[in-house]
C-alpha cells in the first residue's frame, strides 16, 4: 500500500500498522506536527509525562512487561538530551524502544537555532541504531527498519529524528511489509554442532548449573517454557542474574535464588564449584562474577546468546552458541531427548547434598524483633499479600532493588522490571506507568527507596491525569541505603552527603497530587496498612518507615570471589570496615 | 583484558598482535562516526584508518583498519564491528591470509644544492614520483608498504623535510575471490 500524505501523517500511520497501541511523550516546538495529527485520531492512545525521561522510563516498563516494542516521542534539544539516560538504560539491558525525536528544519540544522542539538549524535553511543531523516520520502522506510531493528536479535533502543519541515512535508507511505533491511540479519539459529557438543558435556556432568539472564524473557514465553523443561529433565539446579527472574519459579525446589554480588550464599557457591556452566541469555555481567580470575576456575562453559559480541567478552567460555535463546534451548532438548541423555544421577545427588548445606546457612536471614520494620520483612509481608493477584513490580535503583529481588519470588516472566545494567535511579515509578498502560487491571507496585522516587517524584501527576493506579512502596530508611553502606565498606563510616535531611513528607505529597498517602510505621501497621493500598483503586505513595541502618547481604564484596561472601551474621562493623582491600576500592 | 570491566584481569598478559580489518559497510550518513566512537568507547586503539565509497551504485564503502590488541580484544572489536547496523561484513585481513597492503603519501621537502638533488637521488631510488617542484622544493608522491613509507622520511629528515600527509593503509586479499 501507498499513498500519498505529510511527514507526521506518516508517523502516526506507521506506528499504527506496527501494531502500537499507546505512545508515552511530552509535546514541544519541533513535534507539533505530529501532535497535530495524534490529536485528530483514536488509534494511537498519547500518555503525556511531566519529564522526557519518563516517557522514556515508561516505554521500557510497557516494553518489558509486553514483549512488545515501547514507544516515545518526544521534542527537539532538550527533549531528546533528557532521552539519554533511558535509551542508555535500554540498551544496557536491551529493552526494545523506538524513540521519536522532532529536530529543527533541515535548513537551520547546525545552525545552532532554538531547540538545536546534535541529537543522532548524542545518541549515537547509547542506542542501538539511530537516523536523522532529511527526505520525507525515507520517512516510511526508516520508521518500519526502526521498528525491525529495535525487536530484532537483541533488542535495543533506536531513535528517528525528524526535521520539522520534514514532518509538514508531503511524499510517498508504503507499509511495513515492502521493508526488508539491506545489512541486519541476526542470526538467530544456532550452530548444530555446538548444540550436540554441548549436550554432551551437559549430560557426563557431575556439577551442573544452569545460569540464566534476561535473554531468556527478552526471546519470549517459548524459551522460558523451554527453560523449564530442561532444567526439569536434567534436575539440575538453577539460579539467575537480576534481569532474569522469573523465567525460572522461584517456589521450584531447583531455584537457587539469584546469584551475584547480593545474590544467596548458595547460588554463588554452586557457580564457584561447578564442572559444567550452562549460561543462557545472560552476559558475565560484573555485578554477577566478581573477580575474574577466580571466576568459577574448575568449569567448562556453554553460553548461549544472540550477540556474537557477549561471547568470550568478559569470560572465556569453552562452547559458544550464537543464537535465539529459544531456538537454541528447542534444539537442546530434541538432541538432549533423541540422544537418550540422562544425568549421571550419583554425582547429581551429592551435588545436591552440597547444595542443599550452602542453602542452611540460610543467607537472606534477618531478624524481625520488636515494632521496628525490617525492610527485608516489608518485602516479605508485601510478597505474601499479593500472592496470588495478577501483581508486577517495578524498582528504583539501591538496597530497596536488592532486597526486592532476593524476598519478592517471581514465578512468572515479563513480571519484574528494574534498571539492571545502568542502575537508574528514578527508573521505577515511570516504568510502572508504562506496565500500568499496558495492564490496566493488574496491581502494579513500584518498590523504591525515599531517595530514588524523588528523581521522578513528578510523574505521580501522569498517572493522576491518565487513572493509572500504581502503588509506589516507597522503603524510607532517609538514607540513599546502597550509597552508605558503601561508604561504611570503603570510606571509614563517613556519610558523606547520604542522608536526606528534608525529605518531604510523602503522604501530604501524595494529597498534593491528588493520589492516596499510607504510612506504616510499626510492624503492627504493615500488613493492614499493605491490604489498605491494594484495595485502593488509586495512585498510592506507601511510606514505608523502616530501620534505618539495615544493610544488604549476603554480599560479594569488591574484588572478591564466589566464594568469598560476607553473611550478614558475620557482618559486624570491623568485618565491614576491612571486606575491601585496597584493590577492590578502587572497583565500583 | 577487556578496558571496561571493573574487573579486569592484569593487563599485559597477552601478546598484542596487529590486524587489518577490512569493513564493508553502507555508504549513509554518520557510518564513519559509529565505527570510530566504537572503538573511543570501547578503548581500542586505531593505528590506520581509511575510508571510501567502493561501489557507487550500491552505496558501499569500505573502511580499513589497523588495529592492535590480544587475540580476544582482537574477536571482541569484530563482533562488535559486525553487530554496527549498517555494516555488511568484517574481514580480518590477517587472518584470512597474505592480504596486499599499501599507502600512499605526499611529502614536501625544501632545500637547494647538495641536499636538493640528494633528495631527488633517493626520490628516484624509492621509486618516488615528483609531482610539483619550485627552484627551492619538491613535492614527492610516494606508495608502497608503510615501513617503506616510514624510512622515506627518515631520510627526508636532513634534507629540508617539510610536511607529510598519508592516506593510512589500504589493503585487499590476494587471489581471485572477493573477500
Amino acid at each position: 500500500m501507498t499513498r500519498q500524505m505529510t511527514g507526521a501523517e506518516m508517523v502516526v500511520q506507521a506506528l499504527i500498522d506496527q501494531g502500537v497501541e499507546h505512545l508515552f511523550g511530552y509535546p514541544g516546538g519541533a513535534v507539533l506536527p505530529i501532535y497535530d495529527e495524534i490529536f485528530q485520531q483514536d488509534k494511537l492512545e498519547h500518555i503525556l509525562v511531566r519529564h522526557e525521561q519518563a516517557a522514556g522510563h515508561a516505554a521500557e516498563g510497557y516494553a518489558r512487561s509486553t514483549g512488545k516494542v515501547g514507544v516515545a516521542l518526544v521534542t527537539s534539544g532538550p527533549g531528546a538530551t533528557n532521552m539519554v539516560t533511558p535509551l542508555t538504560d535500554a540498551l544496557m539491558d536491551s529493552i526494545p524502544m523506538v524513540c521519536i525525536t522532532g529536530q529543527v528544519a533541515t535548513h537551520l540544522i547546525g545552525s545552532d537555532a532554538f531547540q538545536e542539538a546534535d541529537t543522532v549524535g548524542i545518541t549515537r553511543p547509547c542506542t542501538k541504531h539511530n537516523w536523522l531523516v532529511k527526505d520525507v520520502n525515507d520517512l516510511a522506510r526508516i520508521l518500519h527498519e526502526a521498528f525491525y531493528v529495535a525487536r530484532s536479535g537483541r533488542p535495543g533502543p533506536v531513535v528517528v529524528d525528524i526535521p520539522k519541515d520534514v514532518q509538514f512535508a508531503t511524499g510517498t507511505y508504503e507499509g511495513p511489509a515492502r521493508v526488508a533491511h539491506k545489512t541486519y540479519h541476526p542470526q538467530t539459529k544456532g550452530d548444530d554442532r555446538a548444540i550436540r557438543a554441548a549436550v554432551e558435556m551437559i549430560a557426563k556432568a557431575k556439577r551442573p548449573i544452569f545460569y540464566t539472564g534476561g535473554g531468556v524473557i527478552n526471546s519470549g514465553p517459548e524459551a522460558t517454557r523451554l527453560l523449564r523443561e530442561f532444567v526439569r529433565e536434567t534436575g539440575f539446579p538453577i539460579t539467575s542474574t537480576l534481569m532474569g527472574l522469573g523465567a525460572y519459579p522461584a517456589s521450584d525446589r531447583q531455584w537457587l535464588g539469584m546469584l551475584g554480588m547480593h545474590g544467596t550464599f548458595e547460588a554463588n557457591n554452586a557457580m564457584h564449584d561447578c564442572d559444567v556452566m550452562i549460561a543462557v541469555g545472560a552476559r558475565f555481567d560484573d555485578r554477577i562474577t566478581g573477580r575474574l580470575d577466580a571466576f568459577s576456575p574448575g568449569s567448562k562453559k556453554i553460553h548461549i546468546d544472540i550477540d556474537p559480541s557477549s561471547i568470550n567478552k568478559n569470560v572465556r567460555v569453552d562452547i559458544g552458541i550464537i543464537g535465539d535463546v529459544g531456538s537454541v534451548l528447542g534444539e537442546m532438548l530434541t538432541a538432549w531427548r533423541a540422544g537418550k541423555h540422562a544425568p549421571e544421577q550419583a554425582a547429581l545427588k551429592t551435588w545436591w547434598g552440597e547444595i542443599e548445606r550452602w542453602r542452611g546457612r540460610r543467607s537472606l536471614g534477618y531478624r524481625q524483633s520488636g515494632q521496628t520494620i525490617m525492610p527485608q520483612y516489608a518485602i516479605e509481608q508485601l510478597y505474601k499479600k499479593t500472592l496470588g493477584r495478577d501483581v508486577y513490580i517495578t524498582t528504583e535503583v539501591g538496597q530497596h532493588q536488592m532486597w526486592a529481588a532476593q524476598y519478592f519470588g517471581f514465578e512468572e516472566p515479563n513480571r519484574w522490571m528494574t534498571s539492571g545494567g545502568l542502575g537508574t535511579m528514578g527508573y521505577g515509578l515511570p516504568a510502572a506507568l508504562g506496565v500500568q498502560v499496558a495492564h490496566r487491571d493488574a496491581l502494579v507496585v513500584d518498590i523504591a527507596g525515599d531517595a530514588s522516587i524523588l528523581m521522578n517524584m513528578q510523574e505521580l501527576s501522569t498517572a493522576i491525569q491518565h487513572e493509572l493506579p500504581v502503588k509506589a512502596f516507597i522503603l524510607n530508611n532517609q538514607y540513599m541505603g546502597m550509597v552508605r553502606q558503601w561508604q561504611q565498606l570503603l570510606h571509614g563510616n563517613r556519610l558523606s552527603h547520604s542522608y536526606t535531611d528534608a525529605l518531604p513528607d510523602f503522604v501530604k505529597l501524595a494529597e498534593a497530587y491528588g493520589a492516596v498517602g499510607i504510612r506504616a510505621e510499626k510492624v503492627s501497621d504493615l500488613d493492614g496498612a499493605i491490604d489498605e493500598m491494594i484495595s485502593v483503586k488509586r495512585p498510592v505513595l506507601f511510606d514505608c518507615r523502616v530501620a534505618n541502618l539495615a544493610n544488604c547481604f549476603p554480599m560479594i564484596p569488591s574484588g572478591k570471589a564466589h566464594n568469598e561472601m560476607l553473611l550478614s551474621e558475620d557482618a559486624t562493623d570491623e568485618a565491614i570496615a576491612t571486606a575491601i582491600d585496597e584493590e577492590g576500592k578502587a572497583l565500583v | 583484558m577487556q578496558p571496561g570491566s571493573v574487573y579486569a584481569i592484569k593487563e599485559g598478559k597477552d601478546a598484542v598482535e596487529q590486524h587489518t580489518l577490512s569493513i564493508l559497510v553502507d555508504n549513509e550518513p554518520g557510518v564513519l562516526a559509529r565505527v570510530i566512537g566504537l572503538f573511543s568507547g570501547r578503548g581500542y586503539n586505531i593505528e590506520s584508518l581509511t575510508v571510501s565509497e567502493t561501489e557507487h551504485q550500491k552505496h558501499r564503502s569500505r573502511i580499513t583498519i589497523v588495529t592492535t590488541g590480544s587475540a580476544q580484544v582482537i574477536d571482541q572489536i569484530k563482533a562488535q564491528l559486525g553487530r554496527l547496523v549498517p555494516v555488511h561484513r568484517v574481514i580480518d585481513l590477517t587472518v584470512d591470509g597474505k592480504a596486499i597492503e599499501r599507502e600512499l603519501m605526499l611529502i614536501k621537502v625544501r632545500g637547494s644544492g647538495d641536499h636538493r638533488s640528494e633528495a631527488l637521488r633517493l626520490a628516484e631510488a624509492f621509486r618516488a614520483r615528483v609531482i610539483d617542484a619550485t627552484t627551492e622544493s619538491f613535492v614527492f608522491e610516494l606508495t608502497g608498504k608503510t615501513d617503506k613509507l616510514d624510512q622515506f622520511i627518515v631520510l627526508m629528515q636532513p634534507l629540508g623535510l617539510v610536511e607529510v600527509s598519508r592516506t593510512g593503509i589500504a589493503a585487499i586479499a590476494r587471489g581471485p575471490e572477493a573477500t
